[in-house]
């Protein structure tokens, strides 16, 4: 036993002296990711304390878990995590959208058709969400915009209504401008997965007399299983972090009762005009935690479900 | 024998399939037209005079043609400053993401390469772990990297997802032969990723590049939390403060009635400036679009 300890200790220090190339070119992440990642882990803890810039982190009083509780119990609270969750379930109800378009696409004839299509929509993707907000809130004017215009077009007197601040609008807003930006590029991996199932599938299905629509159900889905699990999974451990730039672009003070999610608060209380860097630090926990105990869950679930096939680790 | 049977088979569904696809092209038609009706109205509203923009009478062509729009954008200094500025954070973002990337994926690729392990969980636990918002900037501000340049062009220089990508790519797509081939020739580690796994590796860095300059393009939060001077906001701050009009450094916004007043007057100005702010990005895909397949293919189902 001692000899073959010996003998590896020995071998692992040969390779690690003649792989000097490779440490020294790791070494540039790794250096990067202690600096700017490893090292804010540690100041984390200002969540468990009464952070002052003036005492630092060391010397600010600590206090417990003080910051949770008065988040969890402030009067936002419930409705700041029930507008997150809501925003993020309803995100996840569009998760079939993209695959059923990349069905559709797929199964159609005509090759430059569907080129031009795939081009098209994938094009959105490429706008940032500041101009996205800003191209729906010129689009959506009841003056000067599609909306307006098309209002006039059919006959209307005067102006329809400004929804674009609306608490009611701003949920459909979110989803719907969020799926028109990424309906082509979500659909680009399921396309990619489908152009690579074997023809010999959809021959022999043919041969067995199955229609067109009967070959997407029994051969292309089931060989994009993998691919939407995969996705689906990325997608649900993404509920509680439900993005910032979005809600807060729509917000306005009409809204607020809807548009104010996890994030944006975060935002507005750890660092805009009230900046408590401590309290900020806490609920930004809180969501880390939740996102990772959501991870491990679904990850967990799919894994036992496809019996290991499926898993993010 | 076995064609004609098929044939037999096949035309009797021809019917339902023929029917079938239009059933397809026409819903893949109406799709189309929402996704494309927006930016065709953008574009033609960019290209009209403010009246007719601002009156509502753009529907689907350019009323009054006229570069207004255009020049007005072009006349904004503030417009210019941000294009210089976006240009430095993409360009020096993209090349360090590239070098970080590439020292991060090379190695890890090497089969047996002793300390892989180790970096791995190291890499992985940075992945779901951080300082968080909060934490992250106190920190940057201690280093004295609040509002500079410098910290738009090195945040996020290490992408996890990027060298897992990359690694994948280099393990799947560089066979193992000519690596044993290399070192019998005498070949260095840097030597071998240099003269074979790079050439080799066009797909994966044209990804990656794409990846990173559009997402420094359209950085929005970064820019907006740690930079204070005006001259050193890229493009797209300067494009959120004319078309949406929010105070980010209070907790006030303006309301969208005083959006409106502004916007009677420049409203073919925001639509030529989504175009300038948008158009660099959409013309860039094309190029990259080769390579993109067979990289994004390599991502997802491996990744």
């Amino acid at each position: 036993m001692k000899e073959n300890r010996k003998t590896r200790f020995k071998r692992f220090t040969k390779a690690f002296k003649r792989e000097w190339q490779l440490h020294l070119m790791v070494l540039f992440p790794v250096v990067y990711l202690i600096i700017f990642d490893y090292i804010p882990m540690y100041g984390m803890q200002i969540a468990f304390r009464d952070f002052r810039p003036k005492t630092k982190i060391w010397g600010s009083k600590w206090v417990g878990l003080k910051w949770f509780k008065d988040f969890t119990s402030s009067p936002d609270f419930g409705l700041i995590f029930m507008n997150t969750i809501i925003l993020s379930l309803y995100s996840l109800a569009t998760f079939p959208i993209p695959i059923i378009f990349a069905l559709l696409l797929n199964a159609m004839k005509g090759e430059r058709y569907k080129k031009v299509v795939q081009t098209i929509s994938y094009m959105p993707h490429f706008i940032s969400t500041t101009v996205m907000v800003g191209m729906f809130l010129m689009l959506a004017s009841p003056i000067s915009g599609i909306y307006g215009n098309i209002f006039r077009m059919f006959g209307g007197v005067g102006y329809p209504l400004d929804f674009r601040a609306t608490a009611a609008a701003f949920r459909h807003i979110y989803i719907w401008t969020g799926e028109w930006q990424g309906l082509g590029w979500s659909a680009i991996i399921y396309l990619a997965s489908l152009s690579s199932v074997s023809s010999e599938l959809h021959e022999a299905a043919q041969i067995d007399g199955a229609s067109r629509f009967k070959r997407i159900w029994y051969v292309d889905i089931p060989s994009i299983m993998p691919t939407i699990a995969m996705k689906l999974v990325l997608a649900c451990t993404g509920i509680i972090g439900v993005g910032f730039e979005k809600a807060f672009l729509l917000q306005s003070s009409l809204n607020l009762s809807v548009s104010e999610v996890i994030s944006t608060y975060i935002y507005k209380k750890g660092m805009a005009s009230f900046r408590n860097y401590s309290y900020g630090a806490a609920v930004g926990m809180f969501q880390t935690v939740i996102n990772m105990f959501l991870m491990i869950l679904v990850n967990t679930a799919v894994s036992k479900a496809t019996d290991g096939e499926i898993s993010m680790y | 024998m076995k064609k004609t049977v098929n044939k037999k088979k096949i035309s009797k569904q021809g019917m339902s399939d023929a029917t079938f696809n239009t059933f397809l092209v026409v819903l893949v038609t109406i799709i189309l037209l929402i996704e494309l009706y927006p930016m065709i109205f953008v574009v033609s509203s960019s290209f009209s005079s403010g009246n007719a923009v601002s009156s509502g009478r753009v529907l689907l062509w350019p009323v009054e043609f006229s570069v207004k729009g255009y020049e007005m954008v072009f006349k904004n200094q503030m417009i210019w400053g941000g294009y210089a500025n976006t240009f430095v954070y993409v360009v020096g973002g993209t090349i360090t993401n590239l070098f970080f990337t590439v020292c991060g994926a090379y190695p890890l690729s090497r089969r047996g390469y002793c300390i892989k392990g180790f970096i791995v969980k190291f890499l992985t636990i940075s992945m779901f772990f951080g300082g968080g918002l909060i934490a992250t900037y106190i920190w940057v501000n201690d280093l004295g990297l609040v509002n500079t340049r410098t910290w738009m062009i090195i945040s996020g220089a290490v992408s996890i997802s990027h060298i897992i990508l990359m690694r994948t790519f280099f393990q799947t797509g560089v066979p193992e032969e000519l690596l044993e081939s290399a070192k019998m020739d005498g070949i260095s580690d840097i030597g071998y990723l240099f003269k074979i796994v790079l050439p080799l590796s066009k797909a994966v860095i044209s990804v990656i590049t794409l990846y990173c300059i559009v997402g420094k393009w359209n950085e929005f939060f970064g820019p907006m939390l740690y930079l204070r001077d005006r001259e050193k906001y890229p493009l797209i701050l300067i494009t959120n403060e004319i078309l949406v009009g929010a105070k980010f450094n209070t907790a006030e916004f303006t309301d969208q009635n005083l959006i409106e007043q502004m916007a009677a007057i420049v409203d073919t100005m925001k639509y030529a400036l989504i175009m300038v702010s948008t158009v660099p990005m959409l013309i860039l895909y094309p190029f990259v679009q080769k390579f993109f397949e067979k990289g994004v293919m390599v991502g997802s189902i491996k990744g």
